[in-house]
């Protein structure tokens, strides 16, 4: 983008003349920058994490400037970027649902909720008097009629996908590298998982557990401790165990999974340093996909 | 389709609609009194705890027209409510603090139970007095008697072992009691559980005079059933509400099958 703009740049309004609308595009820049936001959808729940750097050492770590929300009984959004911005979906989010509760008298179903939380970032889009969204949000949801649990992501533009696993943030792509060699996707897991020794029962998808060291060890192994800043890894689950609740994920447990992480990203290291070759089988134990 | 931020609805905290009201041509109409109501609904301090009960009876004037409508509910872990009088306005008013707790929720300061910031029953029990007080000076009340069943709270909102309980009125009157009823129940039932009551009564002294002063309601209120659901709040366990059950009843008392003129004195029928 070395000639990027050129004076079509100035507002979301207005396409450029390849057809591309580059605040929207600048919009997904800050969010490429900003620390990296993990979602997993494993066999029974779904797992959020998210890297908060701590841009000070005085700052109240536990309690100020939170990555993850609750939104309803059964909804978490994890937001990167602006936080400031994200902040500001995760009211819309939390107004739509007990909005659609009152309405309905059900909980909203994660479709319903990750759709009005699109609109509402794509409206941003449009006008020439709004700047988009500087923030991702991936939306972990638990549907009580149907009781299906999906993963959403929203990215600046106000697109909406479901998926397997979402990644937003820096290090998103070697992130969702990561994640693909998990097995996350059923139908992958079922043609091909399933003469695995590890496969594990149920189609074989990962149980929240498992996804949450994986989570803490793909977000550690994108870092470099002698560069970066300082961070805390906020992690949240929805899953059997919680009843289904969005809730945050023990802090013993996460301090095991960072020790099993930091374990494992030592070992691949020394791995790779004598044998390259048994360097796949460590990446996802037992749960490793053939390609 | 117009683009629009709106999403169509008030926002969570907001009270009650007062859209019952109706412009006619002559002005507009209000809630003078109850159509679907409830009836009496009990409750009692007892060693560990509070008591509530009520039977399941929603009357359409004086036809027992719903029979298993649950007038005891709980709007959060640890808080019970429980209301005689228009039974659309008990949903109402259950929605919104259902909503408050889980808005409360969401906005806690941290994403572990750590921090309980959940209305405790004073909380709630002053709210509510705030929202009839409101609606009464509206001159559009919701038309019920609230009892309020829970615990007191330290500052950092862990609970104490001070059980609370607490009633209030349609038109915004709020008091605290050991023990406490509404409707006929505040005529029928409550000497007798003044008479009977002690601080440290065992939840099954409290849960037995609960269903005497019931199953006298239902021997002399038109509007009672015997079909009953209690509800307690410990400090343990939180708040439950037990399932519907009916009680059993005893009709040959000599003053009910004998008639007027044969026991030489007022009683019978």
């Amino acid at each position: 983008m070395a000639s990027s703009g050129s004076g079509y740049d100035l507002s979301s309004s207005t396409f450029s003349p390849d057809g591309r609308i580059f605040q929207i595009e600048y919009a997904a820049k800050a969010v490429e920058n900003a620390g990296t936001a993990l979602g997993l959808r494993c066999r029974d729940g779904i797992v959020l994490a998210v890297e908060k750097p701590l841009v000070n050492r005085m700052l109240v770590a536990k309690t100020t400037g939170r990555r993850i929300h609750t939104v309803d009984e059964y909804a978490g959004l994890a937001i990167t970027g602006f936080v400031s911005d994200g902040r500001q979906i995760v009211n819309r989010a939390r107004e739509e649902a007990s909005n659609y509760e009152e309405t309905y008298g059900t909980k909203i179903p994660p479709e319903t909720l990750s759709a009005r939380i699109s609109t509402y970032v794509h409206y941003f889009t449009l006008h020439g008097a709004l700047r988009p969204f500087g923030a991702s949000t991936l939306v972990a949801a638990y549907d009580p009629g149907t009781k299906r649990h999906s993963l959403h992501m929203i990215e600046p533009s106000g697109v909406c996908y479901e998926y397997y696993g979402a990644a937003a943030g820096r290090g998103r792509q070697l992130a969702r590298t990561e994640m693909e060699k998990l097995s996350i996707n059923p139908a992958r897991v079922a043609s091909g998982g399933g003469e695995g020794e590890g496969g594990g029962g149920g189609g074989g998808a990962i149980t929240v557990a498992d996804g949450v060291r994986q989570l803490a060890k793909i977000i550690h192994s994108l870092r470099d401790d002698a560069k970066d800043k300082p961070f805390e890894l906020e992690m949240s689950w929805l899953c059997e165990g919680s009843g289904w609740k969005h809730q945050g994920v023990p802090r013993d447990v996460i301090a095991d999974a960072v020790e099993w992480a930091k374990k494992e990203i030592k070992d691949n290291a020394e791995d790779e340093d004598d044998d390259d070759d048994d360097e796949e089988e460590e990446v996802g134990g037992g749960d490793v996909m053939e390609e | 389709m117009s683009l629009s931020l709106q999403n169509g609805g008030a926002p969570t905290r907001a009270l009650p609609s007062v859209t019952t009201v109706h412009a006619t041509s002559g002005g507009n109409q209000r809630t003078t009194r109850p159509i679907t109501t409830g009836t009496s609904v009990l409750g009692i301090k007892y060693k560990g705890g509070v008591m509530l009960a009520a039977d399941t009876l929603v009357s359409y004037g004086s036809l027992a027209k719903y029979k298993n409508a649950r007038r005891l509910v709980t709007v959060n872990s640890r808080t019970l409510i429980g209301a005689s009088g228009e039974y659309s306005d008990l949903q109402s008013i259950s929605d919104l603090l259902v909503s408050n707790a889980l808005e409360d929720r969401c906005t806690a300061d941290s994403l572990y139970d750590e921090d309980n910031n959940e209305e405790c029953a004073g909380e709630v029990w002053s709210y509510l007095r705030a929202v009839m007080y409101q609606r009464r000076n509206k001159m559009n009340p919701l038309w019920n008697d609230v009892v309020v069943a829970g615990f007191r709270q330290e500052p950092d909102g862990t609970t104490t072992d001070t059980p609370f309980l607490g009633v209030v009125d349609k038109i915004g009157t709020a008091y605290e009691d050991d023990v406490l009823a509404t409707g006929f129940g505040a005529y029928i039932a409550l000497p007798l559980m003044r008479e009977k009551y002690r601080p440290d009564m065992e939840e099954g002294e409290a849960r037995a005079l609960l269903e005497d002063c019931l199953r006298i309601l239902f021997y002399r209120d038109c509007r009672a059933l015997n079909r009953v659901q209690i509800a307690k709040v410990t400090k343990e366990g939180g708040a439950l509400v037990s399932e519907p059950y009916e009680l059993d009843t005893y009709w040959d008392f000599k003053g009910y099958v004998t008639n007027k003129g044969e026991i030489g004195t007022d009683g019978g029928w």
